[in-house]
């Protein structure tokens, strides 16, 4: 199957700030661990590997904007619904066990991987209702 | 939304490929217009029967008188 233009741009886009994420995240780790960071430094660096995150959310808005073939925009914008009611599902049901003391209290950032693992279950529900498209 | 692609795709012995690259939308799109899962936009539409040289009314089946639903 072919990708397009706007596919191969949010790709690229992924991949580099992917990378940027995982430098950032290693660089916060190794200060906070030595107690190189304080002040207003360390809110800055507490902040940098939510920049990149953000940065891949911008992505798929930007790929939703590239996008010329609308039936592919269609299938992305599905994912980005499931991946939106998945997580924000998920983490209303954690929030009620949270707060009656029934679970530990987990990170908030976890509601992107929550979203990043909908868009794959996105992915999987337009698979099995629309089909592959390979059909001749 | 019913439609005729696939024989007006057949007379001119066009694969789903070459449709797809003359309108310049993916294979999977052809696909899912063709197979009635995917009904296009007006302005895609357009380019469809502009491209066969028909009008919209020629190649998909308007709902309402899809006598088969």
């Amino acid at each position: 199957m072919s990708v397009s233009v706007a596919q191969r741009r949010y790709n690229k886009r992924v991949i580099v700030l992917s990378l940027i994420y995982a430098v950032a995240l290693l660089g916060a780790v190794y200060g906070f661990k030595h107690h190189l960071l304080t002040g207003p430094i360390a809110y800055v660096a507490a902040v940098l590997p939510a920049l990149p995150i953000i940065g891949i959310f911008a992505a798929i808005g930007l790929y939703l904007v590239e996008e010329q073939d609308e039936y592919v925009r269609m299938l992305m914008i599905r994912q980005t619904l499931w991946a939106s009611g998945f997580a924000l599902s998920l983490t209303t049901i954690w929030g009620f066990l949270e707060s009656f003391d029934l679970v530990g209290h987990v990170e908030s950032y976890y509601v992107a991987v929550l979203w990043f693992g909908g868009l794959g279950l996105g992915g999987c529900a337009n698979r099995l209702t629309l089909g592959r498209g390979t059909a001749a | 939304m019913k439609n005729r692609l696939k024989v007006l795709r057949a007379e001119r012995d066009w694969s789903q490929g070459d449709l797809a690259d003359a309108l310049q939308v993916s294979r999977q799109s052809v696909n899912a217009i063709e197979t009635g899962r995917y009904d296009p936009s007006l302005p895609l539409a357009f380019k469809i029967a502009e491209l066969f040289g028909l009008t919209i009314e020629q190649i998909f089946t308007s709902p309402s008188k899809d006598t088969d639903q």
